[in-house]
């Protein structure tokens, strides 16, 4: 069984919910990414997210634009980010995911990249720019090599929600709202109208991203959902921390894993 | 579901979940109104009357007998109002945007010229309208984005990236994410998911569309070759769609060159690119073995793209159209030599397709017809091309 697959059933045994972190992956360095990526395991995060830095991140945010060019000044590109997930992957049998624009996978070369997933030991990928009507461009490999693509929707996605949440395997990113990543103040979306939908159709686990700041919210947004993804709230961390990060975001960690799994 | 909008193995529509069905929408409303006669006829009434189409088509008597090959014609669309084509695309998507009930209007621009024209549109329709544009962009064509804040648009400048174009696309894009429900996205080129490739080139189509009817008024046959620069290719493709089933006209893109292709300073994507997905569209892009997006330079602005149309990457692979790199140099010379031959100053970007065409029409034969874009206006460039040969104006 797949990791993540693993994970969600461990978890909804036990009444709990997931916490999934997202970092960008060489930022500001590759050994400050394991590091963290470890310390963030210890602390409760459930699945880690590492993202590879992209020249031209549009979904993004302005914080996790800014990890992606601190990241790509340094060097970082797609074999040294395996390299340390070779490394995290001998200390740790949790979730490991890679979230990515099309372009690198594709430029990397499609079942080069899903090959190299499956030796490196990453679980699933996510990929904002490939739409469900778009996802041959990645199944194909994905599936050959055993690594889990994860679909998106989101509170505009209204009826096409029916037949992505039914096609979904791993977990379902439901994006919060409109707009790039990044932390926000409050929500204009329906929920219960948009999780209504998703729970009535969902194939599979499904948590909620984009604009989660801190415990409370995250605690909020759980009563929806089987898990909550925190990003852009953890790379401002590291942008302020930099090499020094493992602790100030094992804190923040430890400070949502003690909200999610408060009554 | 399925896939839709592509040109043999390009196109697509690879963007967010977010926008998926505001793309649908704007997919289904073009559908709808494209061949509706009432939109048709309300376009044709704006083109004539207000773009000032059809533009002229210009017998170019000196160039042609100073070059001393084919006749040379050139198609007059810096003569078109707001001094480029893309005031073409720009009264097509806003009409559409109109009945489609949108308020809110944002655009990215590279030279300035499509912001200029997005601007004026939507001062002329009562529409909210905000300009992404680099900040590089912003500076050398501080001209335009003075015309689009007295047009009443706001400019923002945006400096993330190499704060050209593509960081323009970039940054409108992400606008467009957050504010989808309210706002009606109208690019410039003949970029991005479907349908906007189709949708730019079918608004530009009326350049070929003139060229061949003006041409059999004049010469009673086709042009034998047709010459335009392309950027994301809208000018191009609106000047090539009309012809690409007549097997016996030459299709010649110009694209731009920088310093040298054998440089790292140059916006050469056909000649330096390879297949990748970017900006919603599987096309050819300069980028590295990582598939990074590659930083690219042009002394034009305009052509400072590091992708191409969809259509573009198609008709270059099966070999239907012909793509030549021209150097800032040799644009720079086209530039003159046009404003000095004809007493008609280019587009920086034009100027590409100017080069390109010195460089074939002598080797093509004198009953042979040969016409050239001349996709816009150079007083915007004036500033730049000056600096370039070192003579230093008053701003």
């Amino acid at each position: 069984m797949n990791r993540i697959d693993n994970c969600f059933e461990q978890l909804k045994a036990q009444g709990r919910k997931a916490l999934i972190a997202f970092i960008t992956a060489g930022d500001p360095d590759l050994d400050t990414t394991e590091k963290t990526v470890l310390k963030m395991y210890d602390c409760g995060a459930d699945i880690i997210e590492l993202g590879v830095p992209f020249s031209d991140p549009v979904a993004e945010g302005v914080t996790i634009q800014k990890a992606s060019i601190r990241s790509l000044k340094g060097g970082t590109n797609l074999n040294k980010i395996f390299d340390t997930v070779v490394k995290i992957r001998e200390q740790t049998d949790k979730p490991l995911m890679l979230m990515m624009y099309i372009n690198t996978i594709f430029g990397y070369g499609t079942e080069r990249f899903f090959r190299n997933c499956q030796i490196a030991g990453i679980d699933g990928v996510i990929v904002p720019d490939v739409p469900y009507e778009e996802r041959d461009e990645t199944q194909e490999y994905a599936e050959k090599y055993g690594i889990i693509t994860v679909n998106l929707v989101a509170p505009t996605s209204h009826d096409r929600i029916k037949e992505i949440a039914s096609h979904s395997k791993g977990f379902l990113y439901c994006v919060s709202s409109t707009g790039v990543t990044g932390v926000r103040s409050d929500y204009s979306t329906d929920f219960d109208e948009f999780f209504g939908l998703i729970k009535e159709n969902a194939s599979c686990p499904y948590a909620v991203g984009f604009g989660i700041s801190g415990p409370e919210q995250a605690k909020k947004m759980s009563s929806y959902c089987d898990g909550v993804i925190i990003g852009s709230a953890i790379v401002g961390i590291m942008e302020e921390h930099g090499a020094n990060s493992e602790k100030p975001v094992g804190e923040f960690i430890t400070s949502v894993r003690t909200a999610l799994d408060s009554d | 579901m399925g896939k839709v909008g592509r040109y043999g193995e390009y196109g697509g529509q690879y963007i967010p979940e977010t926008v998926m069905n505001a793309v649908h929408e704007l997919e289904e409303a073009y559908d709808r109104y494209k061949n509706d006669p009432e939109f048709k006829a309300e376009l044709a009434e704006l083109y004539r009357t207000y773009a000032g189409r059809p533009s002229l088509l210009y017998y170019a008597d000196k160039m042609t007998k100073d070059l001393g090959g084919c006749k040379i014609y050139l198609k007059r669309e810096d003569l078109n109002h707001t001094g480029a084509h893309k005031i073409n695309n720009v009264l097509g998507q806003l009409l559409l945007a109109k009945k489609m009930g949108k308020k809110r209007i944002i655009a990215e621009t590279g030279a300035g010229q499509h912001g200029v024209a997005t601007a004026t549109v939507c001062a002329l329709m009562g529409l909210q309208c905000c300009v992404y544009m680099g900040s590089t962009d912003v500076e050398r064509q501080s001209l335009n984005v003075y015309r689009m804040k007295l047009l009443g648009s706001e400019v923002v400048s945006v400096d993330s990236g190499t704060a050209t174009l593509k960081d323009a696309i970039n940054e409108a894009f992400r606008d467009w994410t957050t504010n989808i429900e309210t706002t009606f996205y109208c690019i410039g080129s003949a970029v991005g998911p479907h349908p906007y490739p189709e949708m730019v080139r079918d608004f530009q189509k009326v350049i070929g569309e003139e060229i061949r009817a003006q041409l059999m008024e004049r010469e009673g046959k086709l042009p034998d070759c047709v010459v335009a620069c392309v950027g994301g290719g809208s000018n191009s493709i609106g000047t090539f769609y009309d012809f690409i089933n007549e097997s016996s006209v030459r299709l010649i893109g110009a694209e731009a060159a920088g310093l040298g292709i054998d440089t790292d300073k140059h916006a050469a994507t056909i000649s330096k690119g390879t297949t990748g997905i970017f900006h919603g569209m599987k096309s050819v892009f300069l980028q590295d073995e990582f598939g990074q997006i590659a930083p690219v330079y042009s002394i034009s602005a305009g052509l400072d793209y590091p992708g191409i149309g969809p259509e573009h990457a198609q008709l270059w692979k099966t070999g239907r159209a012909e793509y030549v790199a021209i150097t800032d140099e040799e644009a720079v010379q086209a530039f003159e030599y046009l404003s000095r031959t004809e007493g008609i100053i280019p587009a920086i970007e034009s100027s590409h397709a100017v080069a390109a065409a010195l460089k074939i029409a002598p080797t093509m034969g004198k009953d042979q017809i040969m016409v050239i874009n001349i996709s816009g206006r150079g007083d915007k460039d004036v500033y730049s091309v000056a600096r370039y040969r070192g003579v230093h104006l008053e701003n």
